[in-house]
């Protein structure tokens, strides 16, 4: 397999995302895109680790980086979507609804 | 840092009789303490004198007590030793090329000076305490008078030209200050600025002096400058006499000669031991102390100065007599013997007698101090400074007529009191010196001083009671420095009796034998007595003391009239003062007071204030302009455009601001996309 097919599949997937954070009106859902956002960012650490450790232009002492990344971002994205859904349950609790574009008390 | 430099000119090439001194040891390194103790007194009195038990006098006489031991103790060193020459200094600062230091000098002529002015000082400081029981600012009285001795000090120790005119200067401003001391009469304080002015016209002359001094040497040390007179150098031996006319004009000022001696009669208004104080050891023997220290200069370089020395001592010790006998107030009386007797030390200044002439300081000090002391007591009996106030006082008070009549003796020249040798020595001077002239009114001068002073004996103590009360005998605070001060009028004069004892000259000579060798100045001073001029100074003596019996003594008795010798032409001149008083007022102040005092002011209001008028309505136009025209419209509007600018354009932008999360995230992600085209571009 080339890393270009990564890429494509990355690319792709990065796009669903960003159309699903733009365009979902449910909060929710909004933070389910933002997942597969990251999990895109997540195919291609790891495709670039790879191919770089396949073609042997990593230094000494940093083989796998990439993967390690990844598993970094996991770690992460596992924490953002814990706080991400409590701030969700609990504007749902006060304003019975998780519509983004009703949640705009934030303005001029 | 402090660096002896002790020796230094004994270390010197000098030729001649030339001698080494000892340096004092650690008693003359610890010498600068005379000058400072009595100057921490002075501050410290000033700041809390108020809440001690005595009010601060407790301090004043300590710290001339302690001036008095020190310097006693500087004397019998060097008395017992083999003489001190020992200077001491501190660098304050530089200035240009000139350093400028805090010194002390202890040689025989300032271990004299020192004990001399701690011994009348603590006489004075201890008489106050009782003279000025009740009176008003005591503790400011002590403060100024603490001052004062510790000002003299200073100027005594001087070790360079500028310390010396800071202990000058700091002895005009106490004396202002203490003859100023009742100011509530304008009589007091008119007098007090009188003093005070008078010795800045002759300061002006000592500044200049020691300024060109100074540039001539490079230096402003007096050490530096004998030794340069004593290698004869030529550059100062060209501006010597203008040095020295200039610094005998500023002595002139100090020590009261004609014809700036008019404000020491009036520096009377003061408390009576600050006259005693002024008239002894501090202030009016300042000019004699800087001529004598200066000597060398004058003696070697300025001879014609030195002749001026002569002169006006010589007038001075004249005229100055002769008014002390036609006044009535007792203090007056005194303040002019005071005059003829600083002209006596400076006509043997003047005629090369430099062991006299400070002799006669010497012992002068310590009976005019007790005259002083003695006149105060009369007065605080009889609260009058008349004479014809007084009268029969010796049966009132035994202590003050006895040892008032030692002090009149010792200055009447009466043989064996201290008086007598001084004398005779600058009249055997004035022989020696081969001034016949000078001789003979010195000799008439001490027949006139005998002469006042029985008239003011004889006026004061003897005859009926003329004034108000009961007069009393002072406490034995006031009486008893007056014994101590009798007791050294007796003894003063056997420090130095020709041939016989020559501790005296020894003393004040130290410095130059050093420098000099003895011979260039001691061959001129008497080492046996003069027999004729002895006797002839004796019997002037006599003759004025029998003269005044003749003339007060029944007077003094039938009181019916006070002046019985009057002599038609002479008196009216004596009783104006020769209208040098008249003169100055006429002749000076008036002009001053007058047309220029009032050309002066309209210049000011006509002249000067028009000019100011101008220049503010000028600036108050430019004003008006600057703030109508720059100010309001072009700043404030400049300002005003701006900010409403901003508020504007922040109205428009704040829309932008939607809430709605999600166009925030488009607008994010467009931002990204049109990096990576701009990359993307940058790129290909």
């Amino acid at each position: 397999m080339t890393l270009s097919q990564f890429l494509v599949l990355s690319a792709g997937l990065f796009s669903i995302g960003v159309y699903g954070v733009l365009i979902r009106r449910n909060a929710v859902l909004i933070l389910l895109s933002v997942e597969v956002m990251l999990a895109a960012v997540n195919i291609n650490l790891v495709a670039f680790g790879q191919y770089l450790e396949n073609t042997g232009r990593f230094a000494e002492g940093t083989a796998a980086s990439g993967q390690v990344f990844a598993l970094f971002v996991i770690t992460v994205a596992a924490a953002e979507v814990g706080i991400g859904l409590a701030i969700v349950l609990l504007i749902f609790r006060n304003r019975s609804s998780v519509n983004v574009d009703e949640l705009d008390a934030l303005k001029w | 840092m402090v660096n002896g430099i002790s020796l230094m000119l004994a270390e010197s090439n000098v030729e001649g009789l030339a001698r080494d001194f000892g340096d004092g040891g650690l008693l003359a390194e610890g010498a600068w303490l005379i000058v400072v103790v009595p100057f921490v007194a002075t501050l410290a009195i000033t700041l809390f004198g108020k809440r001690l038990p005595w009010k601060g006098a407790e301090l004043a006489v300590g710290a001339v007590v302690f001036a008095l031991v020190y310097g006693g103790a500087l004397l019998l060193t060097s008395w017992f030793g083999d003489g001190i020459v020992h200077e001491g200094s501190v660098k304050i600062g530089e200035f240009g090329g000139f350093e400028v230091e805090w010194g002390w000098v202890v040689d025989g002529l300032s271990s004299m000076m020192f004990f001399v002015v701690g011994l009348v000082s603590t006489a004075c400081f201890v008489y106050a305490v009782g003279y000025m029981k009740g009176e008003v600012r005591w503790t400011a009285f002590f403060a100024s008078f603490t001052l004062f001795a510790g000002a003299m000090l200073m100027l005594v120790s001087a070790a360079n030209l500028i310390q010396l005119l800071i202990g000058w200067e700091l002895v005009g401003v106490s004396s202002y200050l203490l003859i100023g001391h009742y100011w509530e009469e304008k009589e007091n304080s008119s007098a007090a600025i009188k003093a005070f002015i008078v010795n800045k016209i002759a300061d002006v002359g000592l500044v200049i002096g020691i300024i060109i001094a100074a540039i001539t040497v490079g230096t402003f040390s007096i050490s530096e400058i004998i030794q340069r007179v004593v290698e004869s150098d030529s550059e100062l031996d060209d501006v010597a006499a203008i040095i020295a006319l200039l610094l005998f004009v500023g002595a002139m000022g100090k020590s009261a000669q004609f014809p700036l001696h008019v404000w020491l009669p009036d520096a009377m208004a003061g408390p009576t031991p600050v006259s005693a104080l002024m008239h002894a050891a501090t202030m009016v023997t300042a000019g004699v102390y800087l001529v004598a220290r200066m000597f060398p200069l004058f003696h070697e370089m300025a001879p014609g100065v030195l002749d001026l020395v002569l002169i006006i001592g010589t007038i001075t010790l004249v005229i100055a007599g002769l008014l002390a006998i036609v006044q009535d107030d007792i203090k007056r009386v005194l303040a002019y013997s005071t005059l003829s007797q600083l002209g006596y030390m400076t006509a043997a200044l003047g005629a090369g007698a430099y062991t006299a002439g400070l002799f006669h300081l010497f012992t002068h000090a310590f009976f005019k101090s007790l005259l002083f002391l003695g006149a105060g007591s009369v007065i605080h009996a009889v609260h009058s400074n008349n004479m014809s106030d007084m009268g029969g006082l010796r049966k009132y008070m035994p202590r003050t007529f006895w040892t008032f009549i030692i002090g009149s003796l010792a200055l009447a020249g009466i043989a064996p009191l201290a008086g007598f040798f001084s004398k005779d020595e600058i009249l055997a001077s004035f022989n020696e010196a081969n001034q016949p002239i000078v001789l003979l009114l010195g000799l008439v001068t001490a027949f006139i001083t005998a002469l006042y002073m029985a008239r003011a004996v004889f006026l004061t103590f003897f005859g009926e009671y003329k004034g108000q009360g009961s007069p009393h005998e002072s406490p034995a605070i006031m009486t008893v420095p007056m014994m101590v001060l009798a007791g050294f009028a007796v003894v003063a004069g056997l420090f130095n009796v020709p041939g016989q004892i020559g501790a005296f000259n020894e003393w004040v000579s130290t410095r130059f034998v050093e420098t000099v060798g003895a011979s260039e100045f001691l061959g001129e001073h008497a080492t046996s007595f003069d027999v004729p001029v002895l006797l002839l100074g004796l019997l002037a003596g006599l003759a004025g003391i029998y003269l005044g019996y003749r003339l007060y003594y029944p007077d003094a008795a039938t009181q019916k009239e006070r002046d019985r010798l009057y002599v038609r032409g002479l008196w009216p001149v004596l009783e104006n003062k020769y209208y040098i008083d008249d003169l100055y007022m006429e002749g000076v102040v008036n002009p001053i007071k007058g047309p220029i005092a009032r050309f002066i002011d309209w210049t000011n209001s006509y002249i000067i204030d028009y000019v100011v008028n101008l220049v503010g309505m000028f600036t108050r136009v430019v004003g008006k302009v600057v703030y109508g025209v720059l100010d309001q419209r072009g700043i404030d509007l400049a300002i005003n455009e701006v900010s409403a600018g901003a508020g504007f354009l922040g109205g428009k932008l704040r829309y932008i601001q939607t809430g709605k999360i999600q166009q925030y995230a488009t607008w994010l992600f467009l931002g990204a996309v049109a990096l990576v085209i701009g990359f993307w571009i940058k790129v290909t």
